[in-house]
C-alpha cells in the first residue's frame, strides 16, 4: 500500500498535521499573554482582587498552553530538515537568519521570563514581576511577526537574488522582512490570536454560568471578552479585507480558488456564496451567486474585469475545494463572531449580560471558533498557494529531503498516535480547568506563602471568599 | 581564521555546548526520577528544573535554527541522515516537555507522566548521543544532498556514545540535586554520583579511543602540531575535573561537584572540536562550503551580538531568582 502514496505526499501531510496542531497553541498562548498583562497591570493600578484572582486563573492554564505550543514548535524546527532539506538548502540563506531573530529575540525572552511570570512574584516583587509578564506577552508578538515575515516572504518573494547553487541570496534585508503581504498577514493573524483567546475565556465564562458555579470573577472576564469581540471583530473584517486585496495583487489563483471562479468575468463577477466545485469540469456546481459583488469587494467597482483559473497553467492551479470551503468556513465565523459582539452590546444595554441561557450556551458553543477560523484560514492560504513552497519560485515537489517513503510513512503515524494522545489529555486537562469557576485564594500575593489567619484578623473577615485554613 | 562561516560555527558550538550543559542536567533530573524514594522527593526534582527547563529548551531550537540559518546546506544534509534518531528525540521531548504540567493536573494519571518525563528525558538524552556519534563516523554526501540509507547512522559506536549521553547526563542531573535539595534526596544524589562519574570517565575514555577506528583523520588531527598541544590539555584538564568532582563528592560540597561535572562536558566538547575542526560534517563537508552566504551570515551575526548577551543575561537572572535549595512547599500548582 505505501508504494501508492508518495514520500512526497507523506511529507506534506506531516507538515500539515504537525503545523496545525502547532498553529492552536501559539494562536491561544499569543492572545492569553497579552490578556495575562493587562489583568496584572489592572490589578497593580485597582488592586481589586478580582483581577489577581482571573491572573492566577488564567496563568495556569496558559502554563499548560504555552508548554504544549514549546513542544510543538520544537518539532517544526527540524521538520524543515527532515522532511523538506532541498527548500532548506536552497531557501535557508534567506528564512533560516530570519528565524534566528524568532529564536533570539522571542523564544528566548518567553523562555526566560516565563518561570518569573509563573513561578516568581514574591521572589522579585510587584513589580519585576510585572515586568516579566510583559516580556513574556512582548514575545509571543515578536515571535508571531519573526515566523510571519517568513510565512510571507515564502508567499510574497522580495529583495533576494539567486546564485548558482540555485540557492536564494538575501540581497536587501529590509526588502525580506517587509515583503508585500506582510503587514497584512501579521495584523490578521494577530487580530485572529486575539479572537480566540477572547471567545475561549467567554466560553469558559458561558460554562461556569449555565452551571450556576460563576463567581464576580467569571463576570468580569466575560464581560472583558465580549468588549473585545465587540471591538476587534470588525477590525478583524477590515484587515481580512485589506489581505485578500493584497492577495489579489500578488497570488491571484489563490484569490481565484477562493472565490470559485474558474472562468474569467470582464464585466463584473458574482460573488459565489454556497457551491460545489467541480475540479473535472472545473465549474462550482449548484452556486448561489450574487452578480458583480465580488468585483465590488476586490477591485471596489461593480463591473471591473476579473481573470478566472482559465488564465492560469493547469500545472500552477491550486486545488480549489479546499481552499473554497476553509475560506467559507473562516468567514462565516468570522460574521458569527461578530454576530456574538453585537448580541452581547445590545443585553449589556439591557443590563442583562449575565442571564439568558441561550446567549451563555452561544458563548460555549463559540468557545472554539477561533481555532477553527485560524484553522480555516491558514489552510486557505497554504494550500492556496501551491504547488510552490516559495511561490513562483520553487515547487513543493523540488523541496523534498531525499527520504524514503517508508521512513517518512512510520514517523508520521507515530506523530499523529503521540500527537492525539498527548494533546488530547492536554486538551482534557485544559477544560477541567476551565470548567472551574476562578475563585479568590485569599491570599497576599507579595508574602512568602499563605497568608492564612493573619494575627487576631481571621482571613474571611479581609477577604470574604477565602476558606480558613486553606 | 576570523572569517565569517568560521565565527559563525564557533557561535553554533557554543549553542549546543549550552544547550548540552543546560538540557544536560534537566534531561538527568528526568533520568534519575524513578530512583526517587518517595513521591515528595519526585515533587521536588521536578520543581528544581520547572522555572528554567524551557529556557535551556530553548538552546536546542537555536541549535538547529541556527544551524538552519548560517549553513544550511548542513542542515539539509544531516537532519535526513540522522532522520529517525532527530524524530524520536522530537518525540521524546514532547512528553517530557508536557510532563511538567500534566503530572500536577491529575491524580490517578500522574504515574503514566512520570513515565512519560523519565521515559522522554532518557530516550532524548540517548538519541542526542547516537546523533553526535552518528555525525562523528561521518555523513554521505552528494552534490549537496545526504545520499545514505535511513539506517546508516545506527552502528555500536553510535549507540555507546548514545549510553555515554545517558549517563553524563545523569552524572549532571545528579549533581545538580546535590546542589539544589537536602536532606535524603541529597543523600541519595550524592551516593548516585559516584558510579555516574566514574561511568561517564570510563564511557568517555572508550568512546576516545574508538573514535580514530571511525576515521583515521581524527588521529591526524590531535597529534599533529600544533594542536598537539591543546590535544594534550584536554585529558589533563579532564582529569583535574574528575578529581575536583570525587573530592567535592568526598567532602561533602553542594556545588564543586556540579561545576566539575559541567567542566567534564565543556573539556569533552572542545576534545570534540578538535577532532571536528575544519569539517562541519565529517567525512567531506567543510565550514566554509556549508556556510550560507555573507549576506546572510552578516545579517545574523549583527543580532546575535547584541541579543545573545542579553540572554545570557536575563537567563543568569532567572537562575539568579530561583537560587539556592528548592522549597518543597512553593510552586504555583
Amino acid at each position: 500500500m505505501l508504494d501508492a502514496v508518495s514520500a512526497e505526499t507523506l511529507a506534506r501531510i506531516q507538515f500539515a498535521f504537525t503545523v496545525s496542531f502547532h498553529i492552536i497553541f501559539p494562536a491561544f498562548s499569543i492572545g492569553l499573554a497579552s490578556y495575562l498583562a493587562v489583568l496584572n497591570a489592572q490589578w497593580l493600578r485597582t488592586r481589586d482582587r478580582t483581577y489577581l484572582t482571573l491572573f492566577d486563573y488564567w496563568k495556569k492554564i496558559f502554563a499548560v498552553a504555552f508548554g504544549m505550543g514549546v513542544v510543538s514548535g520544537i518539532v517544526m524546527s527540524y521538520q524543515f530538515g527532515t522532511n523538506w532539506s532541498v527548500f532548506s538548502d536552497r531557501a535557508g540563506p534567506v528564512v533560516g537568519p530570519l528565524m534566528a531573530y524568532e529564536v533570539l529575540s522571542a523564544f528566548f525572552l518567553e523562555a526566560g521570563f516565563l518561570g518569573i511570570m509563573l513561578f516568581g512574584r514574591e521572589k522579585v516583587g510587584e513589580r519585576l514581576h510585572m515586568f516579566a509578564t510583559a516580556m513574556v506577552a512582548f514575545g509571543t508578538l515578536l515571535s508571531a511577526t519573526w515566523i510571519l515575515s517568513v510565512n510571507s516572504w515564502m508567499q510574497t518573494p522580495a529583495g533576494y537574488s539567486i546564485n548558482d547553487a540555485g540557492q536564494f541570496v538575501p540581497e536587501d534585508w529590509w526588502a525580506i522582512v517587509f515583503n508585500p503581504s506582510f503587514p497584512y498577514r501579521l495584523m490578521h493573524m494577530v487580530l485572529a490570536a486575539y479572537l480566540t483567546t477572547a471567545f475561549v475565556v467567554a466560553g469558559a465564562a458561558g460554562w461556569q454560568m449555565l452551571r450556576g458555579t460563576a463567581t464576580a470573577a467569571t463576570r468580569k472576564m466575560f464581560s472583558m471578552a465580549m468588549w473585545m469581540a465587540v471591538i476587534v471583530t470588525p477590525l478583524q473584517i477590515y484587515a481580512g479585507d485589506l489581505h485578500g486585496i493584497n492577495t489579489l495583487e500578488h497570488q491571484p489563483a489563490k484569490v481565484m480558488a477562493m472565490e470559485g471562479h474558474y472562468d474569467s468575468h470582464p464585466d463584473g463577477a458574482p460573488l459565489i456564496l454556497f457551491g460545489i466545485p467541480n475540479a473535472e469540469e472545473k465549474r462550482i456546481d449548484h452556486a448561489v451567486e450574487i452578480p458583480k459583488l465580488s468585483s465590488l469587494i476586490l477591485k471596489h467597482d461593480l463591473n471591473a474585469p476579473l481573470d478566472g483559473l482559465d488564465t492560469i497553467p493547469d500545472d500552477d492551479e491550486p486545488p480549489v475545494g479546499i481552499v473554497f470551503w476553509s475560506f467559507r468556513v473562516m468567514v462565516a465565523l468570522g460574521f458569527a463572531m461578530l454576530g456574538m459582539g453585537l448580541w452581547s452590546l445590545w443585553r449589556r444595554r439591557k443590563d442583562t449580560l449575565f442571564e439568558g441561557r441561550w446567549f451563555h450556551r452561544a458563548a460555549v458553543a463559540m468557545g472554539p471558533s477561533g481555532f477553527v477560523a485560524v484553522l480555516a484560514g491558514w489552510i486557505t492560504t497554504e494550500v492556496g498557494r501551491q504547488p510552490f513552497t516559495v511561490y513562483g519560485l520553487m515547487r513543493t515537489s523540488d523541496s523534498l529531503s531525499p527520504v524514503e517513503a517508508p521512513a517518512v510513512a512510520t514517523s508520521l503515524l507515530v506523530f499523529i498516535v503521540v500527537y492525539f494522545f498527548v494533546f488530547g489529555a492536554g486538551t482534557v486537562y485544559l477544560l477541567r480547568l476551565m470548567g472551574k469557576a476562578p475563585e479568590d485564594t485569599g491570599l497576599d500575593p507579595t508574602a512568602e506563602g499563605p497568608l492564612r489567619t493573619a494575627g487576631i484578623t481571621p482571613a474571611p473577615q479581609l477577604h470574604p471568599d477565602a476558606i480558613p485554613g486553606e | 581564521m576570523f572569517d565569517l562561516p568560521t565565527i559563525w560555527a564557533a557561535i553554533i558550538a557554543f549553542a549546543v555546548l549550552t544547550y548540552v550543559i543546560l538540557d544536560g542536567f534537566d534531561l538527568g533530573v528526568g533520568i534519575l526520577f524513578p530512583f526517587a524514594r518517595t513521591d515528595r522527593d519526585r515533587d521536588i526534582m521536578m520543581n528544581s528544573v520547572a522555572p528554567v527547563w524551557d529556557g535551556n529548551e530553548t538552546w536546542l531550537v537555536m541549535g538547529g535554527g541556527g544551524l538552519f540559518a548560517v549553513f544550511p546546506m548542513a542542515y539539509a544534509v544531516i537532519m535526513p541522515a540522522l532522520y529517525m534518531p532527530i524524530v524520536l528525540m522530537l518525540l521524546a521531548l514532547v512528553f517530557r516537555g508536557v510532563a511538567f504540567e500534566y503530572r500536577w493536573r491529575v491524580v490517578r494519571w500522574r504515574g503514566l507522566w512520570d513515565w512519560a518525563f523519565i521515559g522522554g528525558s532518557t530516550v532524548a538524552a540517548f538519541c542526542q548521543g547516537v546523533a553526535l556519534g552518528a555525525l562523528v563516523q561521518g555523513i554521505e554526501v552528494e552534490g549537496r544532498a545526504y545520499a545514505g540509507g535511513t539506517w546508516d547512522w545506527l552502528t555500536p559506536f553510535s549507540l555507546l556514545t548514545g549510553a555515554a549521553l545517558v549517563v553524563g547526563y545523569a552524572l549532571l542531573g545528579a549533581t545538580w540535586l546535590v546542589m539544589k535539595t537536602e536532606t535524603d534526596l541529597q543523600g541519595l544524589m550524592r551516593r548516585f554520583a559516584w558510579p555516574l562519574a566514574a561511568g561517564t570517565l570510563g564511557l568517555i575514555g572508550l568512546v576516545s579511543l574508538l573514535t580514530p577506528f571511525q576515521d583515521p583523520v581524527y588521529f591526524d588531527r590531535w597529534f599533529a602540531f600544533p594542536a598537539v598541544l591543546y590535544s594534550v590539555g584536554v585529558p589533563t584538564l579532564l582529569l583535574l575535573d574528575a578529581l575536583v568532582l570525587f573530592r567535592g563528592l568526598r567532602d561533602g560540597h553542594d556545588y564543586t561537584p556540579f561545576l566539575a561535572s559541567l567542566g567534564i562536558f565543556v573539556v569533552s566538547f572542545i576534545g570534540i572540536g578538535i577532532s571536528f575542526y575544519p569539517m562541519m560534517v565529517p567525512p567531506a563537508l567543510t565550514i566554509a562550503e556549508a556556510a550560507a552566504p555573507d549576506s546572510s551570515l552578516a545579517f545574523a551575526l549583527v543580532g546575535t551580538v547584541i541579543l545573545v548577551p542579553m540572554i545570557l543575561a536575563y537567563t543568569a537572572y532567572a537562575y539568579w531568582v530561583f537560587r539556592g535549595k528548592v522549597d518543597p512547599d512553593a510552586g504555583y500548582h
